[in-house]
């Protein structure tokens, strides 16, 4: 039982991750960025390359290395949202919503297979295979990168909340998601708040890429595609648009998928999780922290 | 209507077209012309392998006008088309070896199972934003397949072998020229039926809810069935898709269904033309054969196609041959029977009569 909702807590961290680069975008221009899951699998690749040109790591410094790697990643992937944004998103600002959605379909796709045409479609071994010991808590297992990974989640979110909360960049965010042509009016730079969003929405997706590698020790060119699925169902949980609903939704949803696969068994995993999304959708679209919101014509 | 809507921006054909070409295009012999050029194709070029690529390729072409009705007309994002190829695939597949049936006999089986698909997958996400349903049927594209691998009914990874072709009226047509000869009329029939869904009472809802779905609704509009609608005929069309497929391989399996399949699709109508069925269709063939053509470039290819997908929806939104607007008749009452209310082509907007637009009068 404490064995799974502490594994449910530590895969919802990495969904709470990813949500939240789904729900900022969301809040500020109302996109689904398909591309998103791909970035979290592209963090993944380039912490895989730049591990693997530091050489043989001695296992007392991966902690280290990691780190390091996982900021470099951060500052790459970051640019490379920021750089999809400028080129596929901002010309079809004003564009029918089918439109927008298409591109970024085009996106994920240049992606995932951009990836697989330079790294090849074979799945990558990570160079770091984060080991160490494991305490029994409460009777889980608990393992000691578990708590490394999951403390660096917790800082970053709640990095990100006090950054949304506090600076004027994050009340500039804030006030976009409430009416972007007011904002613009008040004399706020919407092009460079939303490409600060971008930014990161996708450090926090590449960080997640990074630490996944690390943890699983696996890597693939699609890896980015159900779990950019499930980040979407975690936003949708705790309400889209909402950056404390998109934590609390990844936590929930690792919860439930814990509970859901010890229930039902592991290969109907994904399933469950999808048919929670369709069930969430149909009884509270909102959400458990979102605001009923009615579309101005 | 017409104080609202800026009609001097709202294209109109009225009368001939200009060009000899867009004459050409507009035509109504074309489709005769297609259906031409297959049924002769076996002629040319008649060996096992050019019928099995012919055959994929018109039952891709059936897809197509199917997710056009989805995306093309009622303008709904589908991410997951291919679930329904599944579900049709594996309906007949199932209940022709439980039963021993011919294929053919599966059609109220894979009709009905469709339509329960497309209703549990519409009915709650169709009241919500549109970009919810893209979504959603990314979702439901992987349930289907990610079930049809777990249930042993379905055969698990392995699938589903030995499924036995078409026969009709006492004839046996599941030799490669025959079977093809087969597609090419009923997907002909199915193509048709959706070109004429298009210009029907339906389809006229199904644009105005694309271009502008409040003011649907506020004309009285029943947004959510017509969207249901477009819904459940894109999934009866995929299905019948899936049916076909099962015939044509003989065996089925969960790796026939995954994503890349569905945005394949979505590239054959986005690439020829969202609406336009004729777009859609020779969009659908080059989409289905460029990969034969392309097989040295392995995953490359599909790179090329996310950047075309990119490039097509900057620079191109309305697809390469784009629905035209018609008005039914020459009346001059403002209505805006504009296209896909994106960019218009700079061809179309030279051909525009002027309009006053307060009045709705020509000028």
């Amino acid at each position: 039982m404490t064995q799974l909702i502490w594994n449910g807590l530590f895969v919802g961290s990495f969904y709470a991750l990813i949500a939240l680069g789904y729900s900022m975008v969301y809040g500020i221009i109302k996109l689904l960025n398909f591309a998103h899951g791909d970035i979290y699998m592209l963090g993944a690749f380039i912490g895989f390359a730049t591990l693997s040109s530091f050489g043989v790591i001695p296992a007392s410094m991966s902690i280290t290395a990691l780190l390091i790697v996982l900021l470099l990643t951060m500052i790459i992937t970051g640019g490379i949202g920021v750089g999809i944004e400028r080129l596929a998103y901002r010309p079809l600002r004003n564009s029918p919503r089918l439109a927008v959605l298409i591109t970024a379909v085009g996106a994920s796709f240049t992606l995932e297979y951009g990836v697989s045409a330079i790294a090849g479609p074979n799945p990558k071994v990570f160079p770091v295979r984060l080991q160490g010991e494991t305490f029994d808590v409460l009777g889980a297992r608990i393992s000691a990168p578990q708590i490394v990974l999951m403390v660096i989640a917790v800082l970053l979110m709640l990095g990100l909340n006090s950054y949304i909360q506090r600076t004027s960049m994050g009340r500039a965010m804030r006030a976009i998601a409430l009416d972007p042509k007011g904002s613009l009016l008040m004399g706020i730079n919407v092009n460079k708040v939303i490409t600060w969003t971008f930014f990161i929405g996708s450090a926090l997706a590449g960080a997640a890429g990074v630490m996944a590698g690390a943890y699983y020790g696996k890597i693939d060119f699609l890896m980015g595609f159900i779990i950019g699925l499930k980040a979407f169902t975690a936003a949708v949980i705790g309400g889209i648009g909402n950056i404390k609903g998109a934590m609390l939704g990844g936590l929930l949803l690792g919860l439930l998928e814990a509970f859901g696969s010890q229930w039902l068994g592991g290969e109907w995993r994904d399933v469950f999780t999808f048919a929670v999304l369709i069930a969430f959708l149909t009884l509270k679209p909102t959400g458990l922290l979102g605001e009923r919101v009615t579309e101005r014509v | 209507m017409s104080e609202n809507v800026d009609s001097s921006t709202a294209p109109r054909r009225i009368g001939k077209p200009a060009s000899r070409l867009s004459a050409l295009f507009e035509s109504k012999q074309l489709g005769w012309g297609a259906f031409a050029i297959a049924l002769i194709f076996p002629f040319i070029l008649a060996s096992n392998y050019a019928m099995n690529i012919a055959t994929t390729a018109v039952i891709f072409v059936l897809l197509a006008s199917g997710l056009n009705i989805v995306v093309g007309y009622c303008g709904l994002l589908d991410l997951g088309y291919i679930a329904f190829m599944a579900v049709g695939a594996y309906t007949a597949g199932i209940v022709s070896k439980a039963w021993e049936l011919p294929v053919l006999f599966t059609v109220p089986a894979v009709l009905v199972m469709t339509v329960l698909a497309g209703l549990i997958i519409g009915a709650p996400t169709l009241r919500l934003r549109s970009d919810y349903l893209a979504i959603v049927t990314l979702g439901f594209g992987e349930i289907i397949r990610l079930t049809a691998n777990n249930l042993t009914i379905t055969g698990g990874p392995s699938g589903i072998y030995g499924i036995p072709g078409i026969h009709l009226f006492g004839l046996d047509l599941s030799n490669p020229v025959p079977f093809y000869y087969f597609c090419v009329v009923f997907v002909s029939l199915l193509v048709l039926g959706s070109a004429r869904l298009g210009k029907s009472r339906l389809g006229r809802a199904w644009r105005f809810v694309r271009e502008d779905e409040d003011a649907a609704e506020a004309m009285g509009i029943h947004t959510y069935k017509v969207k249901l609608a477009a819904y459940i005929f894109g999934a009866i069309w995929g299905g019948l898709g899936g049916m076909l497929f099962a015939a044509h391989l003989s065996a089925i399996s969960p790796q026939s269904f995954v994503f890349l399949q569905s945005a394949l699709v979505l590239m054959a109508v986005v690439l020829g033309g969202m609406g336009n069925t004729r777009g859609v269709v020779v969009g659908a063939v080059v989409i289905s054969l460029l990969p034969e053509f392309l097989r040295d470039m392995g995953n490359l290819r599909y790179v090329i196609f996310g950047v075309v997908l990119i490039l097509v929806m900057v620079l191109r939104p309305q697809g390469f041959w784009p629905a035209r607007a018609f008005e039914p008749e020459k009346g001059d009452d403002g209505s805006d029977s504009g296209e896909d209310g994106t960019k218009r082509s700079r061809r179309d907007r030279r051909k525009l009569v002027p309009v006053n637009p307060a009045t709705g009068e020509k000028a």
